[in-house]
């Protein structure tokens, strides 16, 4: 089931006008700042579809960077988005793409400071609610109901048991799993949905096991 | 957890218990929460309605000017004269259209179940209340009724007008409404089905033809639109009338509908009112750019 709470349907609170282009999109970018640990210095932004057509009317595009800022989507700042990245020196570009995609609302986005970046596909389903489709050229399949781990990690044995073994002493239950890699040896990425919230402290121990990357939680 | 409308009745009936408290027991079974956690949350969505409509009777105004001080209009004309259409039906136009309008001027509101079409379900809500003098927590059930049957849709269908046209959103709200109401006004769970039923079925095909994409035209009178259908359809089923198709047929009808509706009419801003001379016109006004 795609929504699996009333507060789906009646909810969320938001600034308008749109919930799919802006709070939708708020929380698309959210998810992009979340997965990259930190504020990008730029951002990248391909829009197809509706999200294409309509972004300026629809505020989508103050919206996802209200999102890159660590905006809520009922945060009072948001149509003031794009303002305030130019002052903090985010440099966010937008690119319409006629691409043809599954989903009407998808966003590409590509973003990082000097060191790091990440690039997500998010689709925004209606209502608000969002999925991440596809994380740094891997295909995701998140429900999107559950908090999630996402752990970029080098393809060695022994990676996958030493997350499970941290989650285990933790007494986290996992309610669905998935690793992907792009070739024998090279860069991986778990995906490791939860039954409840995990907390920082875990998320560090995850973070210095053998073999990982890089780590970033999605709260449902 | 229910998945269709003949689900959700049947649990209510079996049970002897409203729509609102099959919704209610599902969200503390899935959020492991309690009752009151449950209420206090729905609550909180409910002041937001509350306020978005008080602000919009001040009078609002977009930032285009395309949209604004519509619903003070139609609450000063019902003061000087008695609305053909009656006061509660009016009130619950002047309502929706205002929290819509709080929407186009980018205030703060509760998406029901999208933010386009968030004025039918608390303008309804809102107008209703004067005459069926609910409590605080029968108003708060109202919220979760309509949920109950929006999150059928929501799984079944789409409630995006990207997705599926406006008959996913104000079509989808409009009948999440009709529900609610019925259960208000003391009627059975079956009843307030065939009300769903009976609203979506007259919003069927109603596409998403934003001018300049901007959810303001038409999609602020289409509120209007989706409060006075549920209120008529609340009624027609509190009397007894039922709907042929029955409600999950509905829906899956307007999933097939919505799934062949070109691109151009779900919310791209590129055909149908947002494709006429004069929608054409405004967005070149407002944008500067030609079409």
């Amino acid at each position: 089931m795609k929504y699996n709470s009333v507060f789906d349907i009646i909810g969320p609170v938001m600034i308008g006008p749109s919930s799919s282009h802006t709070a939708g999109a708020a929380r698309i970018g959210l998810a992009a700042r979340n997965l990259l640990g930190k504020e990008p210095k730029w951002a990248k932004i391909h829009l197809y579809g509706s999200f294409a057509k309509t972004y300026k009317g629809h505020g989508t595009d103050f919206a996802l960077a209200g999102g890159l800022l660590g905006f809520e989507p009922d945060d009072s700042r948001m149509s003031k988005a794009l303002e305030i990245a130019k002052e903090k020196n985010i440099t966010i570009e937008f690119i319409e793409d006629n691409a043809a995609t599954d989903h009407p609302n998808t966003a590409r986005l590509i973003i990082g400071d000097d060191t790091d970046s990440t690039e997500l596909v998010g689709i925004s389903i209606g209502g608000g609610k969002v999925e991440i489709t596809e994380l740094n050229g891997f295909e995701l399949r998140l429900s999107g109901n559950h908090p999630a781990i996402l752990i970029m990690h080098n393809d060695r044995f022994g990676a996958i048991a030493s997350v499970t073994k941290i989650l285990a002493k933790y007494e986290i239950n996992i309610g669905h799993m998935e690793v992907n890699r792009k070739d024998v040896g090279k860069e991986a990425l778990m995906v490791i949905e939860v039954d409840q919230n995990v907390e920082d402290n875990v998320l560090k121990e995850l973070e210095n096991a053998d073999h990982i990357i890089r780590i970033s939680k999605i709260v449902s | 957890m229910f998945r269709t409308v003949a689900e959700l009745v049947e649990i209510a009936e079996k049970n002897q218990m409203p729509i609102s408290e099959v919704m209610i027991l599902q969200e503390m079974d899935v959020k492991d929460k309690t009752r009151e956690e449950v209420f206090t949350e729905m609550e909180k969505n409910l002041v937001v309605m509350e306020k978005a409509i008080e602000d919009s009777l001040k009078g609002v105004q977009s930032v285009t000017g395309l949209t604004g001080g519509d619903a003070v209009k139609i609450q000063t004309y019902m003061q000087e004269r008695t609305p053909l259409s009656g006061n509660l039906l009016l009130d619950a136009v002047s309502k929706a259209m205002g929290t819509n309008e709080v929407n186009a001027a980018m205030g703060t509101i509760c998406a029901t179940p999208t933010a386009g079409s968030a004025g039918v379900v608390p303008g309804t809500l809102f107008a209703v209340k004067n005459q069926l003098n609910p409590t605080r927590e029968q108003m708060i059930r109202y919220l979760f009724t309509a949920g109950a049957f929006g999150f059928v849709v929501a799984n079944n269908a789409f409630i995006s007008g990207a997705a599926g046209g406006c008959q996913a959103e104000v079509g989808s709200a409009g009948a999440m409404a009709s529900a609610a109401i019925v259960e208000m006004a003391g009627g059975t769970p079956q009843q307030s089905a065939e009300a769903f039923a009976i609203t979506l079925k007259n919003m069927l095909g109603l596409v998403c033809d934003p001018v300049a994409g901007l959810v303001e035209v038409p999609c602020v009178k289409r509120n209007a639109a989706g409060s006075s259908l549920a209120i008529v359809s609340a009624d027609m089923a509190l009397a007894g009338v039922t709907s042929r198709i029955p409600c999950d047929e509905v829906i899956g009808a307007m999933y097939q509908i919505g799934k062949t509706m070109p691109s151009t009419l779900r919310e791209t801003g590129e055909g149908g009112l947002a494709d006429t001379p004069t929608g054409r016109l405004l967005k070149e006004k407002i944008f500067g750019m030609t079409v």
